[in-house]
């Protein structure tokens, strides 16, 4: 499981590169989108994964017993996610203010004079 | 110490009352500058305190310390603090000679004081994953500060200015992601204790290396400072000097952080490359300063070189040389937060800040000029002023860290640096105009402003020595790690 979200994640990070290395807006976007979601996956992976396991406390008893899945890296993505929504939501709206004043979504186009 | 979350707290309550009250420009500015005033109360009560008492800790809401947040305070952290109150009190002075009518209207005051809260969050915070909450929310208020505009030069500079730090924090991300995954905590002192026992070589330099670059293209350091240069002479001067004065320290800190806590026993060849990196920062940066005719953009390029004056002493990891690149962190964030409002001032007068259409204003504005003299003489270096006393500084630093050829460099990139402001004052100031006479007034509170700053500059130079004594303290304390350690993980480890 842990090869198939490495392999997962890397491939996230690996197109979201090759996006953002494009000249249009919006595939810069979605290539930010993409990579902060391969740093998601990688943070997950990074903590140890372990199944079916919630790190709650079972009735009756005083303690978590081991083995339980690392609540941490769960609480990282958690605000990385709401984080990189956030992001990807301002940059949509500076990529149409954008278009709006530029009049192109080229992003070699938009510093030059008409 | 309850006291420790006020920097962070005091701005986030004003930018809520700011939201809240009348969008006319005289109530936005008065709160906003009251709130700004508190601001630089509260950092200096920190200070005090932190000088007073050694390193100061508050667990929020009393999670013990690896497994709850943190906030900390060493001398460090406690005289950045202080140095973004005064930079607050600046950038909300200046205001009152006019902003833009419709940034004012678009939330330009309360985005400026969260710009404030997450500088001064980064540099209290003790949690690694918290540094990059607070990098996000300092990058969010100046994303929005720097895209409050209309033209196409300011679109084309935001969007390359918001997607290359949305690199920068994913890479920064990365890390944490790897670093949590090798060692199941990111609390800093927890790191600086348990990251030598379980350290591999091979994640270690992984992830110093994603370190590096994450911190450097926020900091600005070649090979990763491009956008600077490219965005920061687009936004309003008021905006340009604090996003100047504070967002790549900001980065700056962040690696005097991780490598003093974390990867202090790293191997050489990371220090040779955050080395050469600052080497070429520093002579890249003041040649490109000497080859522009802009003032902002030359501005902007002294900034860039300048960063690496303090990496470079970083990455020489002595205490004199630490101890240099905290005296220069805080000249310089007085410095060219001043220099960027005297170039807003020449943007009043002009209408440009191209050289050519400068000149004259020696004569033309003798006040004005007489101000601006401080912070152009003091960042060329210009005895005694406090750029003189930082370079020596770090100079000795490098001297007595056996780092010839970097003092070599230094005292190179100096003379380029009095080359290139002496050129900019000499075309800006003392060369006859050759265009039209002056537009408008310079405005009071710009001119106030620049000479409140050129004071704090002078008082930096006169208190050269209780200052520099405190920067040999905050280096001692960044080196030894025990105090900060003990202070946040209790007496018990």
């Amino acid at each position: 499981m842990e090869v198939l979200l490495a392999l997962s994640s890397g491939v996230l990070y690996a197109a979201g590169i090759y996006l953002m290395l494009r000249r249009r807006l919006a595939q810069i976007i979605i290539g930010l989108g993409l990579l902060s979601n391969g740093t998601n996956l990688l943070i997950f992976t990074a903590g140890d994964l372990t199944r079916a396991r919630p790190p709650v406390v079972p009735d009756g008893a005083e303690a978590l017993q081991q083995p339980y899945a690392d609540p941490v890296p769960q609480a990282l993505v958690l605000t990385a996610i709401v984080i990189g929504f956030g992001l990807t939501a301002f940059s949509l709206v500076l990529a149409h203010r954008v278009h709006e004043t530029a009049g192109t979504d080229d992003i070699d186009e938009i510093g030059r004079e008409r | 110490m309850s006291m420790l979350v006020l920097p962070i707290l005091v701005p986030l309550i004003t930018a809520a009352v700011l939201m809240l009250a009348p969008k006319r420009a005289a109530p936005q500015r008065w709160i906003s500058l009251a709130g700004s005033v508190l601001l630089l109360v509260s950092a200096l009560l920190v200070f005090v305190r932190v000088n007073a008492t050694g390193v100061q800790v508050l667990q929020i809401s009393g999670w013990p310390a690896p497994f709850g947040i943190t906030l900390v305070a060493d001398l460090l952290a406690a005289m950045l603090v202080a140095a973004v109150g005064v930079i607050g009190v600046a950038i909300t002075g200046v205001a009152f000679s006019g902003v833009d009518p419709q940034r004012e209207a678009f939330g330009y005051h309360p985005l400026m004081q969260m710009l404030l809260m997450g500088v001064a969050g980064a540099f209290l915070t003790g949690d690694l994953f918290d540094l990059y909450v607070w990098f996000e929310v300092m990058l969010v208020a100046s994303f929005v500060l720097m895209a409050l505009n209309r033209t196409r030069e300011q679109m084309e500079a935001s969007f390359k200015y918001v997607t290359i730090n949305l690199i920068a924090s994913s890479i920064f991300l990365t890390a944490l992601g790897l670093l949590y995954g090798a060692a199941g905590t990111l609390n800093m002192a927890d790191l600086a204790l348990l990251w030598p026992t379980i350290r591999t070589p091979g994640v270690d330099v992984v992830l110093a290396v994603l370190f590096v670059i994450a911190f450097s293209i926020k900091a600005g350091l070649f090979p990763l400072f491009f956008w600077l240069p490219a965005s920061y002479h687009t936004p309003p001067a008021a905006v340009g000097a604090a996003f100047a004065g504070l967002l790549t320290k900001v980065g700056v800190y962040s690696l005097i952080r991780v490598f003093t806590l974390l990867f202090h026993s790293a191997p050489p060849a990371l220090f040779a490359l955050l080395l050469a990196m600052s080497a070429a920062t520093m002579a890249i940066g003041l040649v490109a300063a000497l080859n522009e005719r802009d003032f902002r953009r030359v501005l902007s390029f002294n900034l860039v070189g300048h960063i690496g004056y303090t990496t470079a002493s970083l990455s020489l990891l002595t205490p004199a040389a630490l101890s240099g690149a905290i005296f220069y962190i805080l000249h310089h964030i007085v410095v060219i937060t001043n220099l960027y409002l005297v170039s807003g001032v020449l943007l009043r007068l002009r209408r440009t800040t191209d050289m050519a259409g400068l000149g004259g204003m020696y004569r033309d504005q003798p006040v004005f000029a007489a101000l601006a003299m401080v912070p152009i003489f003091s960042l060329a270096g210009v005895p005694p002023l406090s750029g003189f006393l930082g370079k020596l500084t770090i100079l000795e630093g490098t001297f007595a860290a056996g780092a010839y050829w970097v003092g070599g460099l230094v005292l190179v990139v100096g003379l380029l640096t009095l080359l290139s402001m002496a050129r900019a004052w000499a075309d800006s100031f003392w060369r006859p105009a050759t265009g039209a006479g002056d537009l408008a007034a310079p405005g009071t509170a710009l001119l106030v402003t620049i000479g409140a700053l050129s004071l704090v500059t002078v008082a930096m130079t006169i208190g050269a020595e209780p200052l520099f004594e405190l920067t040999s303290r905050g280096a001692q304390q960044l080196l030894q790690r025990d105090e900060y350690v003990q202070a946040v993980l209790g007496t018990a480890r």
